[in-house]
């Protein structure tokens, strides 16, 4: 189960697109998953042979989960007493997490583990019980065939790490199970994901709604006691930028036209490649740079809350991809079904809230990224220039950037370059 | 078209894009913005579907003309009749 966002604890199986035996390839989407907040369709990191489906439709696990093995090629066919899943019951309440939770082996989605000699043997299911019940593999003895991990065995390494929990206090950040596909941290809890069973395919509107109340409290609350946010703000004229702009739309057809907003993301885009610390995670005490720019946009839902899908390589699109890519997004936030990849990678986001009139935003972070830009409205302003003033369209752009990850001197020649950026709007 | 097929194109095409709203309720003098919070995505894909019904290709220049439910109807009639 991918974790969907910083904010995710656990997803429902709507559906499998895919059955034993199916080829795969990686960026199928396989799979559709209920979060909190919208209708996932699971992408596959994988090229490969699904060998089984580990967690069937309509239950809810907790992230970290494995959902289903792929047997990538050249790798032996299972047999078959090893592969063949059990009917699963109701999943067994999670356990109170254990203060430390030990390290779980990072157990890449949708992989087999190689079942080579100088590996560890483990069974399929042992696999699943080993993340559901959050134990340690390397700790455990195997007693199955050639010395093997089973189920079992995982189930009394687990009942061991209970009776005995380490003496240190309980650590309401420690992470939980890492994340399989993404690199986002998995959303900490001091509670531990909430599986109650009623395995309703889909979230009735009214407990989405609090659910996803609930999933960005949990986002941002963390984000606030994590991250050392520093803000900053900056007035950007935005003449040359509309009068391009207007010029274009009267060119184009109606189908055709670009709304301000991909002039922004672009430039957010173009800056982020002078000053790479804006662009990636905080994780496991350390910036991890982007390997890509994937601009996550905040897209806030008619019936309350937001969303902050990403579109993907904002810096080496054109203004009319990057156009066709938002409107396809907003459309489908709004109906509810967006991709696994969307959901998970954005490595910064821009917050665009302007567009209801305010002045200026200064935003949160959103967990693991490291940065947010954020424009206000563009309204005439009396703007000085040449020892003159005049009335010109200004915007104010502002930045929550993590001092972990920069330094206020880097955020504000990031926010000079989105400026000097969008004073050429033709060249974006 | 009539004013009435004008009408309701107009509030079908809200209807999909606000689907929370009370069409009846819509003062059709008043700025749509200002009564159904559509931001400017929305109102986009408001003018598209205009388009795409009526043949219509409004210039950005003429939106503020489009801003209440009244506005569309008197820009549509004079413009289907151009066309």
């Amino acid at each position: 189960m991918p974790a969907l966002g910083a904010d995710m604890e656990a997803g429902t199986i709507i559906e499998w697109l895919v059955k034993p035996g199916d080829a795969v390839r990686r960026g199928d989407i396989i799979a559709v998953v209920d979060t909190e907040k919208a209708t996932i369709e699971v992408e596959v990191f994988e090229t490969g042979v699904i060998q089984n489906i580990v967690v069937g439709k309509g239950e809810k696990v907790p992230i970290g989960t494995v959902l289903a093995l792929i047997r990538t090629d050249g790798e032996a066919v299972l047999p078959p007493t090893e592969i063949k899943p059990k009917p699963v019951a109701a999943p067994p309440p999670i356990p109170p997490r254990p203060p430390t939770p030990p390290r779980i082996e990072k157990p890449p989605l949708a992989e087999v583990p190689p079942i080579t000699p100088h590996r560890l043997r483990v069974s399929p299911l042992a696999m699943r019980a080993a993340l559901d019940l959050k134990v340690d593999l390397s700790t455990v003895k195997g007693t199955g065939p050639d010395g093997a991990i089973i189920k079992a065995d995982i189930e009394r390494a687990a009942k061991a790490a209970v009776a005995a929990p380490p003496a240190t206090p309980a650590h309401p950040t420690a992470p939980a199970v890492e994340a399989a596909v993404t690199p986002a941290p998995s959303a900490p809890s001091a509670e531990g994901p909430k599986l109650v069973p009623p395995r309703k395919p889909t979230i009735a509107p009214a407990d989405r709604q609090a659910a996803m109340r609930k999933a960005i409290a949990a986002a941002m609350a963390h984000s606030k006691r994590e991250i050392p946010h520093y803000y900053l703000g900056a007035h950007i004229d935005m003449s040359r930028a509309m009068t391009w702009l207007q010029a274009e739309n009267l060119k184009r057809m109606v189908t055709e036209r670009l709304l301000y907003s991909v002039l922004l993301l672009k430039a957010v885009a173009l800056a982020v490649r002078e000053i790479p610390e804006m662009n990636g995670f905080w994780t496991d005490g350390a910036f991890k740079p982007g390997a890509a720019i994937h601009v996550g946009v905040a897209i806030s839902l008619r019936q309350g809350g937001l969303i902050a899908p990403a579109i993907h390589d904002v810096d080496k699109k054109s203004l009319d991809q990057i156009m066709v890519n938002l409107r396809d997004l907003v459309k489908r936030v709004r109906a509810g079904v967006l991709r696994s990849s969307e959901i998970a990678d954005a490595t910064i986001t821009v917050t665009s809230l302007g567009e209801q009139g305010v002045e200026a935003v200064f935003g949160i972070i959103y967990p693991p990224q490291v940065a947010l830009v954020g424009f206000g409205k563009i309204a005439e302003r009396p703007w000085a220039f040449n020892g003159m003033i005049g009335a010109r369209p200004v915007a104010m752009a502002s930045l929550a950037a993590d001092h972990r990850a920069s330094d206020g001197h880097r955020g504000a020649l990031f926010l000079a370059a989105i400026d000097r950026l969008l004073q050429e709007p033709e060249k974006l | 078209m009539t004013d009435e097929q004008i009408k309701t194109l107009v509030l079908d095409e809200l209807g999909k894009i606000a689907p929370e709203i009370a069409l009846d309720q819509i003062d059709p003098a008043v700025d749509l913005r200002d009564q159904i919070d559509l931001d400017s995505m929305d109102f986009l894909n408001l003018m598209i579907a205009i388009h795409e019904a009526t043949g219509v290709d409004i210039p950005e220049a003429d939106y503020p003309k489009m801003a209440s439910l009244d506005g569309c109807v008197v820009y549509l009639r004079s413009r289907i009749k151009e066309a």
